[in-house]
């Protein structure tokens, strides 16, 4: 894509540990472009959240970015020194967070926190951060705007808190937001509502979104685009729509198979067999491969993701249609 | 079903050589811990290593006492240390105070660590007013100094092992209750224990088998520095005149033996058990912190 | 419908969080009284015949776990009733509970908190049945080798440690520990809401391979509706407390009556919706503590009218819905 604001080249982050180098993240390329929504979809282990962490330098030791380029708009974040990342972190990307305490400090208010985080980026006087703070606020759907300044985070539900820290991610305008399982702890009414404001946002504003997130059903409306990951790399990806009603890879059609509302009612689910495999033993060749019912000898070598039609599929025995 | 082949195989001896291996990190603990294994040596085989039994009256020699370090005395025999003002060798009466030191911080320890452990671990599992009575009673007895109670009831039981170990327990046993009714508190919340009582479990088996096992780690350092402890606090009362009887001193009375002598020169008598004891303490202790840290939920991973 | 298993009967359960020492002193001097009760589950009437299996669903605060542990005995309800074929769950002592009965047994959601850390996957699941002398301790060994391959697991691992264990094998050692007690009803708290999805298949998988093989009787609770669309043969819908709608389940999800059951379906996301398909219901789900008049989802309901702030709807079957349902819409009108 050559709009992309965001693109990520051949990604590497391992983890050196006692146990030895484990890959989380290896080899993986994608881009993003203004307005538009990625879905990092993946089980846990897959390094979907490494993935995310990485992109905006969050990554802890033992963890570290041993590979690949972080381009966002054209700027490589991975050679960045701490200090230009940290003015870039909030400014021109920013995080959302599973649990909205991540970004919340629970002993200040939110008008508080939110002029602070204004501030820190920008030359402005309080009054008129206070109300660039309230005018966010409303941008995400928060009923009575100028009421929630005055409160802590304990008086809000979880969803309003997941509210305010997308406010806070959006406060700088920036090109791209990382989210992190963001709605995987809320209700489905209320997660329903928040991802209908995402969706909103990214086409009004023109952020961009990269959506990880176990869950290939909240994507498939939300994301324009999707990339599935296993065992730190991406194995399949494409447009949503294209991706989502003709999986090529095993993986992915093992998983939206084993979604219980795509089965019929009381019938045996589609499952795949085995558990996802540790990141210290990975298997030889494709990492799919012990649990893949296509696999054969060819697969102890690592497939590349190549073009197949209108998405990439990292396969050597791709699932494709006999009509088209 | 081939699920077995995944799972990481794990047993009890390499998660022991973890811990060790973990432990062995710091230099200084293992140098403390190669003390302590010395120490404990010493104490136990005191009668055989020492070159007195400085406990036998009739072998003690006025004609001896207080020769400097270095001394040959009626022995026959190098007084190392030198001696003390009752003509004992204080090589000898060092390693036999050590034994006496020793002997009473562990039996003072355990039994201030089950008379604990039971009051926490009621306290977590009962909840509501027993728990608040209880905890109120632990809390009172945590905010008066452990030394002041320890004088109180030795003044009051006076003198004699028992008497001392009975003051160095009461003093003591709140520590522990603390400790393990916060571990207690947290694991009795978890669904395990919910699981037992949904089985249905009577109380007994779900507070032995499920609640002790899960509690008992944060015990383990508590256990440590509270041997330390009451080493400490046994010295300080022995020191006072609270302790033992003179005939059979500890580190604390060998030290309140000398301190008379301490200014003419002789300082010998009092800083050499001074100096074991303070050895002692220091490498329990950090033994101890070295244990909390490998222990520690929060590091690794 | 056959003679009933399990039968709730206007069960109720408060939780009075009593007010600080501080609040107690200024309420006898004169102050309001701070006590707090939070209604966690309130009037539910439900029944569970042999061989069924029913699902409870609901958001968070509907009480749907509270209800799943009243049934299993570890909650006594406040008011109200929960027996077995007769006999309550829970022999009370005054207001304690003394014994419980070992024919219900718990699924719980978490398997990385409901196995004992320390304890052998052979002694977790044994423990019960030699407690209540079920098996015999000489056979213990054995009847634990023959509920591990029940459950899909390798016998020889009955030596090791959960946390040997992923966590969809941890699900299954759940599982065994429960059918080891031969309940006469499982209740199963949202017991593959923490797992992968590929794995969670394989558990709801055994889940119904079970049922098959033992008749089992049970209560599946989860905030998924895919899920308990797939393994229920009837639902009940909860909202803070209550039982908004009960039916058979293929009606319940083809034509749902409550205006809240309708929400909740239409705010599952599906795959292949289509891009920008969401359809939410508005506001937030209100605190237990403080539950809104008459109905009380009338604050968020599309169809709400002046008589859902006043008065109460009754549970009870109107003109062609699946089941029974509370709402004023089918009983003359809001």
């Amino acid at each position: 894509m050559s709009d992309a604001i965001l693109s990520v080249e051949e990604l590497q982050t391992h983890f050196f540990t006692r146990a030895g180098v484990l890959k989380a993240v290896d080899g993986v390329s994608f881009s993003v472009g203004k307005g538009r929504i990625l879905g990092l979809v993946g089980e846990s282990g897959s390094g979907k959240s490494v993935t995310g962490y990485s992109i905006l330098r969050l990554v802890d030791a033992p963890g570290k970015i041993v590979g690949g380029r972080i381009l966002l708009k054209g700027k490589d974040l991975a050679a960045l020194d701490p200090e230009a990342m940290r003015r870039t972190r909030g400014a021109v990307v920013s995080m959302i967070f599973q649990d909205p305490m991540m970004t919340l400090n629970p002993v200040l208010k939110i008008g508080t926190q939110m002029v602070a985080a204004i501030k820190a980026h920008v030359k402005i006087s309080t009054a008129d951060a206070r109300k660039q703070a309230r005018d966010a606020l409303a941008l995400v759907g928060i009923p009575a705007p100028d009421e929630r300044l005055d409160v802590y985070p304990h008086h809000l539900s979880g969803g309003m808190r997941q509210r305010v820290a997308i406010a806070i991610a959006l406060l700088h305008k920036p090109a791209v937001i990382i989210a992190d399982e963001p709605t995987t702890a809320l209700d489905v009414s209320i997660q329903s509502q928040i991802l209908a404001e995402v969706r909103r946002l990214a086409d009004q504003t023109g952020t961009a979104f990269v959506w990880v997130t176990h869950d290939l059903s909240v994507v498939s409306s939300l994301a324009d685009d999707i990339a599935v990951m296993y065992a730190g790399r991406i194995v399949e990806s494409g447009e949503t729509g294209a991706v989502l009603a003709h999986p090529k890879h095993p993986y992915t059609a093992g998983l939206m198979a084993s979604v219980p509302s795509q089965a019929e009612r009381g019938q045996k689910l589609v499952q795949i067999k085995g558990s996802t495999p540790s990141l210290a033993h990975l298997p030889e060749g494709c990492s799919f491969r012990p649990r893949c019912p296509r696999a054969t000898d060819i697969c102890k070598t690592m497939p590349a993701l190549l073009p197949l039609g209108d998405t990439k599929v990292r396969c050597h025995h791709p699932i494709v249609e006999h009509a088209s | 079903m081939s699920l077995v082949e995944d799972i990481q195989v794990e047993t009890w001896r390499t998660r022991l050589g973890d811990f060790w291996r973990e432990f062995a990190e710091s230099k200084v603990a293992l140098v403390a811990l190669v003390v302590i294994v010395a120490i404990v040596f010493i104490a136990v085989f005191a009668p055989w290593i020492s070159p007195q039994n400085p406990y036998d009256l009739a072998r003690l020699d006025l004609f001896d006492s207080r020769l400097p370090p270095g001394t040959v005395g009626s022995g026959g025999y190098v007084h190392i240390l030198g001696t003390d003002a009752a003509g004992r060798d204080l090589l000898s009466a060092i390693f036999y105070g050590l034994r006496i030191s020793l002997l009473i911080g562990l039996m003072a320890g355990a039994f201030a660590l089950v008379l604990g452990m039971s009051i926490g671990l009621v306290a977590a599992y009962k909840g509501g007013r027993v728990e608040a009575i209880i905890m109120r009673i632990v809390d009172l007895q945590l905010s008066m100094p452990a030394i002041l109670l320890a004088l109180v009831l030795t003044a009051m039981l006076g003198q004699g092992l028992w008497q001392l170990v009975t003051a160095l327990v009461v003093a003591q046993y709140a520590y522990f209750a603390r400790t393990i009714h916060g571990a207690a508190s947290a694991e009795r919340d978890k669904d395990y224990i919910e699981a037992a009582i949904a089985t249905p479990l009577p109380a007994h088996i779900i507070l032995l088998r499920h609640l002790l096992p899960n509690s008992l780690p944060p015990l383990i350092v508590v256990a440590t520095v509270q041997v330390a402890s009451a080493i400490a606090l046994e010295a300080t009362l022995s020191f006072l005149g609270l302790g033992l009887p003179l005939t059979e001193p500890s580190l604390g009375a060998l030290i309140a033996n000398g301190f008379q002598y301490l200014l003419s020169g002789r300082f010998w008598i009092s800083v050499y058990p001074g100096v074991a004891l303070v050895i002692t303490i220091v490498s329990i202790n950090l033994v101890g912190d070295q244990v909390r840290h490998v222990l520690n939920p929060r590091r690794g991973q | 419908m056959t003679k009933a298993m399990l039968s709730i009967d206007n069960a109720a359960k408060r939780f009075v969080t009593p007010a600080s020492m501080g609040d107690r002193i200024a309420h006898a001097l004169g102050g309001p009284d701070r006590t707090q009760t939070v209604h966690a589950v309130t009037d539910v009437t439900l029944t569970v015949a042999k061989g069924e299996v029913v699902g409870l669903v609901g958001e968070s605060g509907c009480g749907k776990s509270t209800l799943g542990r009243m049934i299993s005995g570890i909650y006594a309800p406040s008011s109200g009733a929960i027996a077995l074929e007769g006999t309550p769950v829970a022999k009370m002592a005054g207001k304690r509970i003394q014994k419980l009965t070992t024919r219900v047994q718990m699924v719980h959601q978490d398997p990385f908190s409901s196995l004992d850390p320390r304890m052998r996957v052979a002694n977790t699941v044994s423990e019960g049945p030699v407690h209540h002398q079920l098996v015999s301790a000489a056979g213990a060994d054995d009847n634990v080798a023959d509920m591990l391959v029940r459950v899909g697991l390798d016998a020889s691992t009955r030596r090791r440690f959960p946390h040997q264990f992923s966590g969809g094998q941890r699900q299954r050692i759940a599982i065994a520990r429960a059918l080891a007690m031969q309940p006469d009803l499982l209740v199963l708290d949202e017991p593959v809401a923490s797992l992968d999805v590929s794995i969670q298949a394989q558990v709801l998988n055994l889940f119904l391979d079970l049922r098959q093989q033992l008749g089992l009787t049970a209560v599946f609770i989860s905030h998924d509706l895919g899920v308990v669309r797939h393994v229920s043969d009837r639902v009940a819908i909860m909202y803070l407390g209550r039982v908004v709608e009960l039916a058979d389940t293929v009606p319940l999800f083809d034509r749902p009556a409550h205006p809240y059951t309708r929400a909740l379906l239409d705010s599952v996301p599906k795959l292949g919706a289509g891009r920008g398909a969401f359809s939410a219901v508005a506001g937030e789900i209100p605190s237990p503590l403080n539950p809104p008049p008459g109905c009380a989802f009338h604050p968020r309901c599309p169809f709400a009218g002046p008589r859902c702030s006043v008065e109460r709807p009754i549970l009870k079957a109107g003109d062609n819905t699946p089941g029974t349902v509370a709402c004023h819409l089918y009983d003359g009108g809001t």
